[in-house]
């Protein structure tokens, strides 16, 4: 393996992680605050498409990505209204939107643009646009520090930097702030906040949205930087991924990278094999590559490496007694 | 304490607000058709038509009620010992090792009738097996069952497609399926079944594992309500501290309700194997365990409210492919979009117009008193 192989498979890494990691933030806000949320894969299908669709109507990226995050937000309310004002099962809840935005895409991307459930390719004003970093190719013929600034670290989408940026920042929120300590504190221990006299319902109300701000920025990250445009189906298992990630890093934004980055290698590396040999990858199934990510995700859950310790109040609706 | 829910007449707990819930996700279902440019009555009207209106339709509406039955009865087991299986999909497609196993080895040495007692406990063992490591999980190392069994779908799906790659596919053949079974591997067609009420089943694959799903939901009753296993299942599922502090024991319940549940998803790989393409294929499960989520909330649980659900699924799936001929907008995936909104309305939803509905009857109730006292 030469020094431009392993560029062009971290590159490939940085791409597909950063809609994980944007998802498995999303989802560390809202389990955080005691909300389960199977539904991201739901939400960030349904927010590919809105971006896609809005962008490629009105030729526009900003008003794409606004779309996206307003219908995944719109999502969350539902499921927030279902988990927290009804008391629903959340699991229950979130499949319902995992199937209601599966199905919605299709039947209305067909209905509006007649090509089979895809939305029209989208013009490069209506994609979303790439950053270079300065003197990125003054040097680019510097050995090996001068591929990894120029390729690796370059020239990718604005919603990258956003992305990584995303989780000190995601960091700061919930362990620097007041709002942070309150959100874990109703993902903890719902009575003793409701005590301190804090509206248990309007801080998972507030958790939910912010989990589907983001959601809707990986939506549209998928939709309107990967690809270009929606297809059916995009999002391809990306949210339960997510999901594992956060399982799997302990719901901390730390390892939430981390974690995001090592099942986007796993990606990339089963991506790359494809069209190239590499020397270990011939020996090992595609497939037992594919599913690594879950079996470590069950290896972790099981205790076995690590300990998971999910937010004690997550998954239980919380009753105010009289 | 706050008990946030009066007693109810059965008739209204039992039929009215699934009803009330079921109207509300159709109603929803019929604005998207709107939406989409089309009117609802008249795609309802293609549906029941498509789904009843022949021999051939009612055929392969019942056929796939086969594959809901099994997957609904699948999750409602678990769901009686308060476990939400999410992963009746990944285990129906496991079972389907079993199923193809069975036939591949024997379709031409033995009888059907043989070869299905083989397959079908092949299809139980794999699909428990394929349940057994998340519920063990669960029971003894405190692993949430819904991210073990999603996990496991994933896992299931990458095992399948090895399998069908390098087990299962003929030398020389691009497809991931196996070889065509011969007449051994072959469930009979229930066209006599049908022909009794004067039908005519023509091409649909409706075939002998619909009675078997119905057996098994008999046998599914029976082990729920009449079966100390059952009680304790139903027990756990309502209380578990009750449940612990009664002696039972707990993590035991957890394994064996898991591995029936397998079992069932198991079983449901006898129908499109066995029971239609003679040959296991990649995806042949294609959402039908996840349906069975929707039919299990939607039947209450209940064997018999499963067999209904099951059915009114199976005319989704029937009328919903004569649809799409006669309205090109309305594609298979608007039954998806349905069964996300039968899950919200009867599941997460589902006490949604309680309240309401209980107050309509607690009023009545006074005016009746008020009304007796007067006279």
């Amino acid at each position: 393996m030469d020094t431009n192989t392993i560029v062009v498979l971290l590159q490939s890494t940085i791409r597909v992680s950063v809609p994980l990691i944007l998802t498995a933030l999303a989802g560390l806000y809202a389990e955080r605050s005691g909300v389960v949320d199977i539904g991201l894969e739901g939400k960030m299908l349904a927010a590919a498409f809105a971006g896609a669709a809005t962008a490629a109507v009105t030729g526009s990226a900003i008003t794409g990505i606004g779309a996206a995050m307003l219908v995944s937000v719109a999502l969350s309310l539902v499921h927030g209204y279902a988990s927290i004002s009804q008391r629903g099962d959340q699991v229950v809840s979130g499949t319902a939107i995992n199937f209601i935005a599966a199905g919605a895409t299709v039947i209305l991307g067909q209905a509006w643009f007649q090509q089979g459930g895809r939305t029209p390719a989208l013009s490069a004003d209506a994609r979303l646009s790439t950053y270079k970093l300065p003197g990125a190719d003054a040097v680019r013929d510097v050995p090996v520090l001068g591929p990894v600034y120029s390729d690796l670290l370059s020239g990718h989408y604005l919603l990258t930097y956003f992305a990584f940026a995303m989780v000190p920042i995601t960091w700061w929120v919930l362990y620097r702030t007041r709002f942070g300590l309150r959100l874990r504190a109703v993902g903890e221990n719902p009575g003793a906040v409701d005590t301190a006299g804090i509206s248990v319902v309007r801080m998972r109300y507030l958790a939910v949205t912010c989990g589907g701000l983001l959601c809707g920025l990986a939506g549209a990250y998928l939709s309107m930087a990967l690809a270009n445009g929606f297809v059916k189906n995009m999002s391809a298992g990306r949210g339960f991924i997510a999901l594992a990630a956060l399982v799997f890093a302990n719901w901390k934004p730390k390892n939430i990278l981390l974690t995001c980055l090592l099942f986007g290698f796993l990606d990339a590396l089963s991506i790359y094999s494809q069209n190239a040999e590499l020397p270990i990858m011939s020996s090992i199934p595609d497939q037992a590559i594919q599913a690594l990510p879950y079996i470590l995700t069950v290896i972790l859950l099981a205790g076995f490496i690590g300990k998971a310790s999910p937010p004690k109040a997550s998954g239980v609706p919380y009753v105010k007694e009289r | 304490m706050s008990t946030p829910f009066a007693k109810l007449p059965g008739w209204v707990e039992y039929a009215l607000i699934p009803l009330v819930n079921l109207a509300v996700a159709f109603l929803v279902a019929g604005i998207v058709v709107v939406f989409v440019g089309e009117n609802p009555l008249e795609a309802a009207r293609i549906m029941i038509t498509g789904a009843f209106g022949s021999g051939e339709g009612i055929g392969f509406t019942l056929y796939y009620a086969t594959y809901f039955i099994f997957t609904g009865l699948a999750v409602a087991v678990a769901a009686h010992a308060g476990l939400f299986n999410i992963g009746v999909e990944g285990q129906a497609y496991v079972g389907g090792i079993g199923v193809a196993a069975a036939c591949l080895t024997f379709d031409q040495s033995m009888p059907w009738y043989l070869v299905f007692v083989l397959a079908s406990l092949g299809s139980m063992a794999f699909g428990a097996l394929w349940a057994l490591i998340p519920a063990w999980l669960q029971a003894y190392r405190g692993s949430h069952i819904v991210i073990t069994t999603i996990m496991f779908n994933y896992i299931a799906s990458n095992l399948m497609l090895y399998m069908l790659l390098n087990v299962f596919k003929p030398l020389g053949q691009m497809a991931a399926q196996s070889r065509t079974f011969e007449p051994g591997g072959q469930l009979p067609k229930l066209d006599w079944l049908l022909s009794i009420f004067g039908l005519d089943i023509g091409g649909a694959p409706f075939n002998f594992s619909f009675l078997v799903a119905l057996v098994a939901a008999f046998v599914v009753w029976v082990l729920i309500w009449r079966t100390r296993l059952g009680y304790e299942m139903r027990t756990m599922g309502f209380q578990p501290h009750a449940a612990r502090f009664a002696g039972m024991k707990s993590k035991r319940i957890i394994v064996i309700a898991m591995l029936i549940s397998g079992a069932l998803a198991g079983l449901m790989a006898l129908n499109p194997i066995m029971g239609d393409q003679y040959r296991i294929q990649q995806d042949f499960v294609s959402g039908a365990g996840f349906v069975g989520i929707a039919v299990a909330l939607m039947g209450r649980s209940h064997p018999v409210g499963i067999v209904l659900a099951a059915i009114l699924f199976g005319m989704l799936y029937q009328g919903g492919a004569e649809l799409s001929f006669d309205m090109p907008e309305i594609t298979r995936d608007m039954i998806v979009v349905i069964q996300g909104l039968v899950i919200l309305f009867a599941g997460a939803l589902e006490h949604m117009f309680r309240p309401a509905i209980t107050a309509f009857f607690a009023r009545l109730g006074k005016s009746r008193s008020e009304a007796a006292a007067g006279a």
